[in-house]
């Protein structure tokens, strides 16, 4: 089974230095690029591989670079890698950044070349402490290679690169949040159209990718468009960073070939369910995902497979909640998140989430009232998609609307017996 | 008024950006890097040096939940209290630290030396629960370790 993503990431080993990754096959590929391929050939072979973001969204990455203006288009560009990570139960990124971060800076420069960028940044989250330190010496010696800066390996092609380090905020980590981040200003969204690949950084043309995606792209230009979509299970390219957390005895992250079964993470990779719990269901990419459950454990975990499920491939990194562990009192969780999170800048996720808090809190606390749950059902459609500026609010509405659906027996309960039946 | 040291450490971010307020964030986590916090103070003077008005300033200092607009403690403590965690028991966790440290989450010890905050997700979701102090990520920590933890830090 082939891992090119980690092939070389070891957890007792600290990443390989720009020597070492040269040792590997390293910079290869960008010298290949910059050699062989014009940036419309590039894009052409990323677009071939089937390669969709692995942020969360899924859009065929290569496509998203084909809307990039390149003749007489205006300058600077922009090629920006989101390392801001903060989808609650993700950490999946963590290991590239920290595991391999040639890898990235690589697959960026090859990014950028494709759109013929002339700046890169990564936006890299606050408490990925060890990452920041490591790309900055990886940065660093990319540049002292000639990988970096003015005509990269005589090719006349130039790029910088720069780390930012976040101070905060899950809106940052929506792409068009992130460049108002970048700009200086507070993270909210801004309306689209214009699309950042127009209009993004500073009113420039701007590509914004997820770390696990530009990570790809070396790979995809060493062996192939073809070699990328043999070694997935689905017919989305390549193989896929997949996490497991919550009461599984090996909690944990392993790249597999896209398109592994839910059963097959949770029993075979995650060892099964601990000691007397059994799987009562499962967030499958991160906490803004719709809830899967016992019918669908036999689910492949690609983004078609999983949308016909009725949920969400999203960050491929799983939830699993347990039948000790309370439904409600989970949801309620998620939604104190969501609410705090809410940037404010439109009305129904700033005024409605904390109203969907208070009530799932009222209800955990055995204080709910029939009614309750026509308030939270009427919520999931005022906080649902084309109602609000950008997908925070509608992801929130994800595992509410699914957990009223599946788990309504707990709802009622609390409210029946006045009292959570978990947590007395 | 910024020292010599903030002014130089700006200068170099306005110096990789089109105009002077694109370093606004950069210039607010420089300023709280060297003074702890950013007093009312210290945003009228970030203001000054980037042509921007204090509201502007504070709108965007008081945004991002990592600039600290009060006072902190000398140590910051991130616990986070979201999903994996709260599978995991982070509530064990945060009872454990108001009972040693006498502080609810926003809080700082009458020693000054820890302030409690919570935090949405340390991205290490398989080895929860979680917390970290300033650089310092803990994983798996059961409330039997924090003793041991606190004792680490002056």
């Amino acid at each position: 089974m082939e891992r090119p993503l980690t092939e070389h990431i070891h957890p007792n080993r600290p990443a390989l230095n720009l020597k070492e990754y040269e040792a590997v096959g390293g910079y290869a590929a960008l010298k290949k690029v910059l050699k062989d391929s014009s940036p419309k050939q590039v894009q052409q072979a990323v677009q071939d591989s089937n390669l969709k973001g692995r942020g969360g969204a899924g859009f065929n990455t290569g496509m998203k670079w084909s809307f990039v203006p390149m003749d007489n288009a205006p300058r600077p560009k922009y090629i920006i890698a989101n390392a801001d990570e903060m989808e609650p139960g993700t950490f999946k990124d963590r290991l590239l950044l920290e595991g391999s971060p040639h890898q990235l800076i690589e697959g960026m420069i090859i990014a950028g070349y494709a759109i013929q960028a002339d700046i890169s940044y990564i936006f890299l989250r606050f408490a990925y402490k060890d990452a920041a330190k490591i790309l900055r010496k990886s940065i660093q010696e990319a540049y002292d290679a000639g990988y970096l800066g003015k005509n990269i390996q005589g090719s006349g092609y130039s790029l910088e690169m720069y780390l930012h380090t976040g101070v905060g905020r899950y809106m940052c980590g929506e792409e068009t949040a992130l460049l108002n981040a970048l700009e200086g200003k507070r993270a909210t969204p801004r309306a689209k159209p214009p699309f950042p690949q127009v209009s993004g950084l500073f009113g420039k043309p701007t590509i914004v990718n997820n770390v696990e995606t530009f990570c790809c792209v070396p790979h995809i230009i060493a062996k192939g468009a073809e070699w990328f979509k043999s070694i997935s299970k689905s017919e989305d390219g390549g193989t896929k960073l997949y996490g497991v957390s919550g009461k599984v005895n090996k909690p944990g992250l392993w790249e597999l070939p896209m398109g592994v079964t839910i059963r097959e993470l949770i029993e075979e990779h995650a060892g099964g369910m601990k000691n007397g719990l059994k799987f009562k269901g499962a967030l499958p990419g991160g906490a803004s995902t719709d809830f899967l459950t016992e019918q669908h454990l036999d689910v492949k975990m690609d983004f078609k497979s999983v949308a016909a499920a009725g949920s969400r491939l999203g960050t491929g990194t799983m939830i699993v909640l347990d039948d000790a562990t309370c439904p409600v009192g989970f949801v309620h969780n998620l939604q104190h998140f969501f609410a705090q999170e809410s940037c404010g800048w439109c009305t129904p996720c700033r005024e409605g989430l904390p109203w969907v808090e208070k009530v799932l809190l009222s209800l955990e606390n055995g204080e709910g009232k029939k009614e309750d749950l026509d308030i939270l059902h009427m919520h999931t459609k005022f906080l649902g998609p084309g109602n609000t500026f950008c997908a925070l609010a509608p992801g929130a509405m994800e595992p509410l609307e699914s957990a009223l659906k599946y788990f309504a027996d707990d709802f009622e309960k609390h409210i029946r017996d006045k009292k959570c039946p978990y947590h007395n | 008024m910024l020292t010599p040291d903030e002014k130089h450490e700006i200068d170099h971010e306005i110096s990789i950006l089109p105009h002077r307020k694109a370093a606004v964030i950069e210039a607010l986590k420089i300023v709280q890097q060297h003074r702890g916090w950013v007093n009312d103070e210290s945003v009228g003077a970030v203001a000054d040096y980037l042509d921007m008005s204090p509201a502007e300033v504070d709108s965007v200092a008081t945004f991002y939940n990592l600039i600290f607009r009060k006072p902190v403690g000398r140590h910051i403590i991130l616990l986070c209290d979201s999903i994996s965690c709260y599978v995991m028991g982070y509530q064990k966790l945060y009872a454990a630290i108001q009972d040693q440290l006498q502080i609810k989450f926003g809080g700082t010890t009458s020693d000054k030396k820890f302030t409690l905050l919570p935090n949405p997700c340390l991205g290490c979701c398989d080895r929860a629960p979680a917390l970290m102090i300033d650089e310092d990520l803990y994983t798996d920590v059961t409330p039997d370790k924090l003793a041991e933890i606190f004792s680490k830090y002056s």
